[in-house]
């Protein structure tokens, strides 16, 4: 326990199992070249508290048993045909930041499809619907914290900011972790997009090194012969401090 | 140590990948993620509803919150209860609704003791990283008063997180309004 000052106030802080959250790499909240974060972000910083519920355990679900198709995008909306669009596979590993594979956590994946246009009711951009494309997916990390999808590769589309603004290719992602505590919600990005440095929301993020760990990089060894391109998208949850390691009281 | 993977905006589309049924899409999870109980779930049965609004005093009506907590002895997968949810706010009116247990105290390492309370993570267009904060009970006055988390915050700031009891002949029904900004702006933890 440390004596700490919280607003003012000597508090005992125990401190949490996890590294605190370094808020130089995450996006900022209020941006102004981003318009929606302006009525949206908290005027206080977030006030760092130590040990929670959230340190303490997390949903799981090993039960889910996601369906065959979970993962693939291309084949879990078909109605009588294909999806449209340029075929890809995007898979990567999911670890802490101690290098420790995170298994059988919940991945959950949404996306536009091939012309930009999302699978929901208050979309109403003026590329078509796909008949057969949802863009939405989802899996649980294999033991060694692999994940996979099939699916197409997202087209850019405009958004409502203030002027000319594009998003780039990119396909969200939700990651669960062991404890509430690693949860992510982030978006991963494609080599090579010209999108990427004009975009006001990948552009909340300010450490250029941070934001090019958002970018999937072009994998030609996990490429399918005459069916589909392949993309790397590494993720890294929140790391335990060591000295937790030995400590045997998961929960209470 | 590697650098965390960083957060960006779940977007206004964040239901077709967490809660499709919202987005209208019959695939994936069903329609009742804000749902946490059952009939013979033990414990005492409660409902939460509120708003999230922003900056300019209007609703959020694109957002998907998340909810996580203790069972009613304060324990974490002890039984079926799987302490996890998931709300969208309506569309139109802004309003979310879960159902669950009351939670029971959870103790800490060091032997404190948290006041039941409820932690909801909001994910929405515009919020970079999502925001957690931390809904407590207003029937548990002396609990919430030694609660070692809530006792640390300015008294102005602290009501920001305990909900109102409200009128329901049916099941006890809890309020928990939040703000993004403002006087009343909620407390949010790095968590």
């Amino acid at each position: 326990m440390t004596l700490e000052l919280l607003e003012g106030h000597p508090v005992h802080r125990l401190a949490s199992r996890y590294y605190d959250r370094d808020l130089r790499i995450q996006p900022v909240r209020h941006d102004p070249l981003y318009a929606s974060t302006l009525l949206r972000s908290p005027t206080h910083p977030p006030l760092a508290v130590g040990e929670t519920i959230a340190d303490l355990s997390g949903p799981v679900f090993g039960h889910l048993k996601p369906g065959p198709l979970d993962n693939d995008l291309i084949g879990n909306f078909a109605s009588g045909g294909l999806a449209l669009g340029e075929r890809i596979i995007i898979h990567g590993t999911v670890q802490d930041q101690n290098g420790r594979p995170v298994p059988e956590t919940l991945i959950e994946i949404w996306q536009a499809n091939a012309g930009g246009r999302y699978r929901h009711v208050r979309d109403g951009y003026l590329a078509p619907l796909d008949p057969n494309f949802s863009g939405c997916g989802r899996c649980l990390t294999d033991r060694d914290g692999r994940y996979t999808f099939k699916t197409i590769r997202p087209g850019p589309y405009p958004f409502k900011n203030g002027g000319c603004a594009w998003r780039p290719s990119h396909i969200h992602f939700s990651v669960f972790g062991a404890t509430f505590t690693q949860r992510l919600v982030t978006q991963a990005y494609f080599e090579g997009d010209p999108l990427i440095p004009l975009c006001p929301i990948a552009n909340t993020i300010k450490d250029p090194r941070a934001l090019r760990t958002l970018v999937a990089t072009l994998d030609m060894s996990a490429a399918i012969e005459f069916d589909a391109l392949a993309y790397r998208f590494d993720i890294v949850l929140r790391g335990r401090h060591a000295t937790f390691f030995e400590n045997r009281t998961e929960g209470v | 140590m590697l650098p965390e993977t960083p957060a960006q905006t779940a977007g206004p589309y964040v239901h077709i990948g967490t809660f499709p049924y919202a987005a209208g899409l019959t695939i994936g999870w069903n329609a009742r993620l804000h749902e946490l109980v059952r009939d013979k779930e033990p414990g005492e049965h409660i409902e939460i509803n509120g708003m999230i609004y922003d900056g300019g005093n209007a609703p959020v009506t694109d957002a998907m919150i998340e909810l996580w907590q203790a069972d009613t002895n304060g324990g974490f997968h002890r039984s079926s209860f799987p302490g996890w949810g998931r709300a969208v706010s309506d569309f139109t009116t802004g309003e979310w609704t879960f159902r669950t247990v009351r939670p029971g105290p959870v103790l800490r390492r060091d032997g404190s003791v948290m006041a039941p309370h409820i932690m909801l993570a909001i994910f929405a267009r515009g919020v970079n990283g999502h925001l957690s904060t931390l809904m407590y009970f207003p029937d548990d006055p002396d609990a919430n008063s030694r609660d070692p988390i809530l006792s640390a915050l300015e008294p102005a700031r602290r009501v920001t997180l305990v909900a109102k009891r409200q009128p329901n002949a049916e099941i006890h029904s809890y309020r928990f309004d939040i703000f993004l900004q403002g006087d009343s702006e909620t407390v949010f933890f790095n968590i």
